[in-house]
């Protein structure tokens, strides 16, 4: 059975796991990393180590490293959290990031709502600054020089996709890019540059210190290491947690003692997967129910048609509006979910829904649009009279 | 490059590492259907209409913005390709205010041709959209309708990096994106240039140029009214395109015999005073020259050429402290309106009130040209209507003319009379070459050094080229010449302009001459011509336009008989006081906001 542990927050001391990097050469430490099976916590799991590898092999003098803490996932609160907390963790966890892909500039994406954690923010990097733990010639490393700068996001959830927020670093309209090539090729400025998560970074130190092996023992064959949720919801006890991949939705859901008559959950948030009651005994990791972190408990009182419009509303607002499927289907996919609310859907509305979400999975530019239908597909599934009765009269079937 | 291979629908093809999979399906003949790109812009990849499968990949490809990697295998047909791409234009369809059969777009609209490709039949999302934006025809040039626009981005291209004027953009996000100017202010309230790119490159009906046709059939049926129609060296070798003639097939002969079928009084030829403005600029030039090696008063040198509106507007919004630069030569098209009004009104005796002065040209910024008040004499615009190529092509049909029935005819004299180097006008390169044909004979008594008179160092369709001619034999009057190395410059695209007038403005510009066309290719790939324009469709019209200078009799402007005789009954000679005051114009310092 998965745990509760607790990585994340746990006591560092600042220069610790910096010193270590130092001390091996940039290439065992990525070698060390790829062999935790460390996967990225920002949603889409890919490989730190083969992301850093990747950027490292790139050659060029400006290289960049980012921290994506724009998290703009309906409900997921834990980068604050972490940024709050945890600030020379994840700074550290960026330099042994520089140190190992060749960067020496770095930049925090701060999600624009957290405007108000930039001094203390400021404050630390001058502290760390003033032990030598970022700056020049860091740890009397002679010529490694790493400085970071925070940079705040204008409020568009698609920047939190690393190409449009590299657009937005450089001051252009947040719309993701094609890829290839990819930011580890060619990113901020057209140069190699590695977008990690807050978390991801988190625990970076901490693989430095205790090694491959001590990640691994936590979580499963494919999901290395533990895992952040926020929770929300339903639930006595919402919160920030850490648990182990692998838990179980019933696991988690007693940990944080969700409503006896909870009815779904919303795993990744607005653009992850719902799952009801028959889903409670799937796993929480990339081979289950992957997750950016954000849990949200639904009870028997609450409408999943109004949770599901409330999810398109914002898709259709937030898509950057750049490409057809998601900028179109978005709104084709709102038109469709109103029409049970005004009692004109009927299961071939679902049909057609269901098959503009092919569309906009496989052929959207980025994960916005290639996940906006994960909810509508699993919502209208499992919940299917809930939508077909919305519009308050009967469950309308033709 | 290294060279690697991949397999589309099965069969194995060779690409080069840096190609994308459009291009080896375009250079195989494999049919991808395309929207967003464009062969003028760069890739964004957005329409999504180009999607392939990609073996090993989750989701699928756009091929437009995808690199070939060794050993890729592509599907082009297979389900999901099939039916992503039909959705795609049913959602495209669902947000188009649809009203095809009165849309200036008819029958030349991709995402017309994109419905008929995809055989549909039904919509799935039947909630048509309205005409809920209202136009915005705050320009003096063209509409934009965004009810038909389907954020394909390619006039935001076009204008940011064909033109580096960046009058449009994308604004706000999601459902609520559209293409506007800053601030969302109207497009006339910003600064625009008016030359069409973004016009030439819409796929639908969300952009197009403000028609003048009902005008011109007025005043054609009014029986007081002397209309005079004049058409731009670049109208030959394109109009024959909005009839189905191939690219680059000339319709000189037949389309004069339509402009008097369809009731034009005097059919004459902007040729005409493309060769006068060869007189006057040349002279000014040789002039500028003289002031600059013969220690005058310094003039403003590099001097530019001001036959293109559009780069004149550019300059006066992006470079005003350099329009000392710019020649003081109206242009042909102005020159041309200015002496059918003087001189020929005088000549036939006709009250200048009663003539009605037509244009055709490839272009949409000649319309804001005509307009402009320095433009007009005691209140009466020189040319009082502007026709594009487009639009010409629109009244023939109406007249119920095809233009294969047409015999050819030739244009009335005297204003239909020019030379080879008129012609070349329409391409890049092309006033640069006529120039230095004419300017050197001037200075030497001797022919350009250049094998049949072609300058080819200044023909081409790179951004800028740079030539020069070194001057020997000078006569008499030209001795301060004699053994200067003459450097010119010719750039086309305002985006290439600007990057040449910033090294003018730092100093570091060595040439005497400069001639900027605003479109690419010059006038022939205007944003009035017919629609698509390709980098391929303009060097079939430059090599029409190229072979028509080479067929004809006379090919160095100061030859033209016409022209000659304009000087001796009128003008007196290039530059002089009457020329001036005709010929010649000023500037507007305008700012950039
Ligand atoms: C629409 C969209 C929004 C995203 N928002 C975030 C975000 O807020 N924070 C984040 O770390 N990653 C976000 N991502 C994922 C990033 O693109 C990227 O994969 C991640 O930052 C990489 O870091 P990691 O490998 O450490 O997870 C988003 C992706 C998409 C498609």
């Amino acid at each position: 059975m998965a745990r509760k542990i607790d990585v994340v927050f746990s006591d560092f001391q600042p220069g610790s796991a910096l010193r270590a990097a130092l001390g091996m050469t940039p290439t065992s430490v990525i070698e060390l990393v790829t062999k935790s099976k460390l996967r990225g916590r920002g949603g889409a799991g890919f490989p730190t180590g083969l992301k850093w590898d990747a950027a490292r092999s790139h050659r060029s003098d400006d290289k960049f490293i980012i921290c994506n803490a724009d998290e703009g996932e309906p409900g997921t609160f834990k980068d604050k959290n972490i940024l709050e907390k945890q600030t020379a963790k994840v700074i550290e966890g960026m330099a042994i990031g520089a140190y190992a892909i060749g960067a020496s500039k770095g930049f925090i994406y701060l999600r624009g709502e957290y405007k108000y954690l930039v001094k203390d923010l400021m404050k630390k990097i001058e502290e760390l600054k003033s032990q030598n733990l970022i700056g020049k010639d860091i740890c009397r490393e002679k010529g490694f020089c790493f400085d970071v700068d925070i940079k705040l996001g204008s409020g568009s959830y698609v920047c939190g996709e690393e190409t449009a927020l590299i657009e937005s670093l450089e001051s252009k309209r947040g719309e993701p890019r094609n890829k290839p090539p990819y930011p580890a090729e060619a990113g901020y400025l057209g140069q190699p540059t590695v977008v990690n998560n807050v978390e991801t970074l988190s625990f970076i130190p901490h693989i430095l210190l205790n090694g491959a092996e001590w990640f691994q023992q936590f979580g499963t064959e494919k999901s290395t290491g533990s895992k952040l949720f926020s929770v929300s919801g339903d639930c006595r006890k919402p919160g920030i947690y850490e648990f182990e991949f692998g838990i179980t939705i019933r696991e988690l859901l007693k940990e944080i003692d969700a409503d006896p008559d909870t009815k779904a959950v919303q795993i990744g948030g607005a653009s992850g997967f719902c799952a009801c009651s028959d889903d409670f005994d799937k796993p929480i990791c990339f081979e289950g129910i992957p997750t950016g972190g954000s849990i949200i408990v639904f009870n028997k009182s609450r409408s999943m048609f109004m949770v599901l419009k409330n999810f398109v509303e914002f898709f259709q607002e937030e898509s950057c509006g750049q490409c057809v499927p998601c900028r179109e289907g978005c709104s084709r996919m709102l038109e469709g979910i109103e029409k049970f609310e005004q009692g004109r859907g009927s299961s071939k509305t679902i049909n057609d829904l269901l098959e503009l979400s092919t569309t906009m999975s496989l052929a959207s530019k980025c994960g916005f649009g290639q996940s906006v239908p994960n909810s509508f597909r699993t919502i209208a599934s499992k919940f299917k009279d809930e939508i077909l009765s919305a519009g308050g009269g009967e469950v309308w079937r033709s | 490059m290294a060279e690697l291979r991949i397999t589309i629908n099965g069969a194995s093809y060779k690409a080069l590492d840096g190609m994308t999979i459009l291009d080896v399906c375009r250079r195989e003949g494999i049919h991808i259907p395309t929207l967003c790109n464009h062969p003028d812009l760069q890739t964004r990849g957005i329409c999504r209409i180009c999607v392939v499968d990609v073996k090993g990949s989750k989701t699928l490809q756009a091929a437009c913005s995808t690199p070939v990697e060794a050993g890729m295998v592509i599907s082009t047909t297979t389900d999901r390709v099939r039916k992503s791409r039909k959705t795609i234009v049913e959602l495209l369809l669902a947000n188009h205010y649809t009203d095809c059969t009165v849309c200036p777009k008819n029958l030349n609209c991709e995402l017309q041709s994109l419905a008929n490709e995809f055989g549909l039949t039904d919509l799935r999302w039947k909630e048509r959209r309205e005409r809920t934006i209202p136009q915005d025809d705050s320009s003096p040039v063209f509409i934009r309708d965004n009810n038909k626009c389907v954020l394909c981005q390619r006039c935001v291209r076009a204008c940011d990096e064909m033109q580096g004027v960046y009058a449009v953009a994308n604004l706000f996000k999601g459902d609520s994106m559209i293409v506007g100017s800053a601030f969302n202010k109207p497009i006339g309230e910003v600064v625009c240039i008016n030359c069409g790119q973004c016009v030439a490159h819409c796929p639908t009906g969300a952009l197009s140029e403000k028609y003048c046709i009902e005008d011109i059939w007025k005043a054609i049926d009014d029986p007081k009214k002397v209309v005079v129609v004049q058409t731009a060296p670049a109208i030959r070798a394109a109009l024959g395109e909005e009839f189905g003639y191939p690219a680059g097939t000339r319709v000189t002969g037949k389309m004069a015999s339509a402009l008097r079928t369809m009731g034009f009084d005097y059919v004459f030829d902007t040729q005409f005073a493309a060769d006068l403005t060869i007189m006057e600029e040349g002279y000014e030039l040789l002039g500028r020259l003289r002031s600059a090696l013969t220690g005058g008063e310094a003039p403003a040198l590099p001097m530019t050429t001001s036959c293109s509106p559009g780069w004149i507007k550019f300059q006066e919004h992006f470079f005003p402290e350099l329009l000392p630069n710019v020649s003081t030569c109206k242009s042909p098209q102005q020159m041309f309106g200015a002496v059918v009004k003087s001189f020929w009104a005088g000549k036939m005796g006709i009250d200048p009130e009663n003539i009605v002065c037509v244009s055709v040209m490839p272009c949409t910024a000649k319309k804001f040209e005509s307009i402009r008040p320095e433009m007009a004499r005691n209140g009466r615009p020189d040319v009082d209507y502007v026709l594009t190529t487009r639009e010409l092509a629109v009244m023939i049909k109406q007249a119920g003319i095809d233009l294969h029935d047409m015999k050819n005819s030739t244009f009335d004299n005297p204003l239909g009379e020019s030379t080879g180097a008129a012609t070349i006008f329409a391409a890049s390169g092309g006033v640069m070459e006529a120039a230095l044909r004419t300017a050197y004979e001037v200075v030497t008594g001797r022919e350009v050094p250049f094998k049949n008179l072609d300058i080819s160092p200044v023909r081409g369709m790179d951004g800028v080229r740079e030539a020069s001619i070194k001057i020997n034999g000078a006569q008499k009057d030209w001795s301060f010449l004699e053994g200067v190395e003459l450097k010119v410059l010719v750039a086309h695209g305002t985006a290439n302009a600007k990057k040449v007038m910033n090294a003018v403005r730092e100093g570091t510009m060595a040439a005497h001459f400069i001639e900027i066309m605003t479109c690419p290719g010059g006038c022939l790939g205007g944003g009035g011509q017919p629609l698509p324009g390709t980098p391929e469709i303009r060097l079939a019209r430059a090599k029409a336009i190229y072979e028509e200078d080479a067929d004809s009799p006379l090919r160095k402007s100061h030859e033209n008989p016409s022209v000659k005789k304009l000087y001796e009954d009128f003008l007196g000679a290039p530059n002089s006081h009457l020329a001036h005051e005709l010929l010649h114009t000023h500037y507007t310092a305008r700012g950039q906001y």
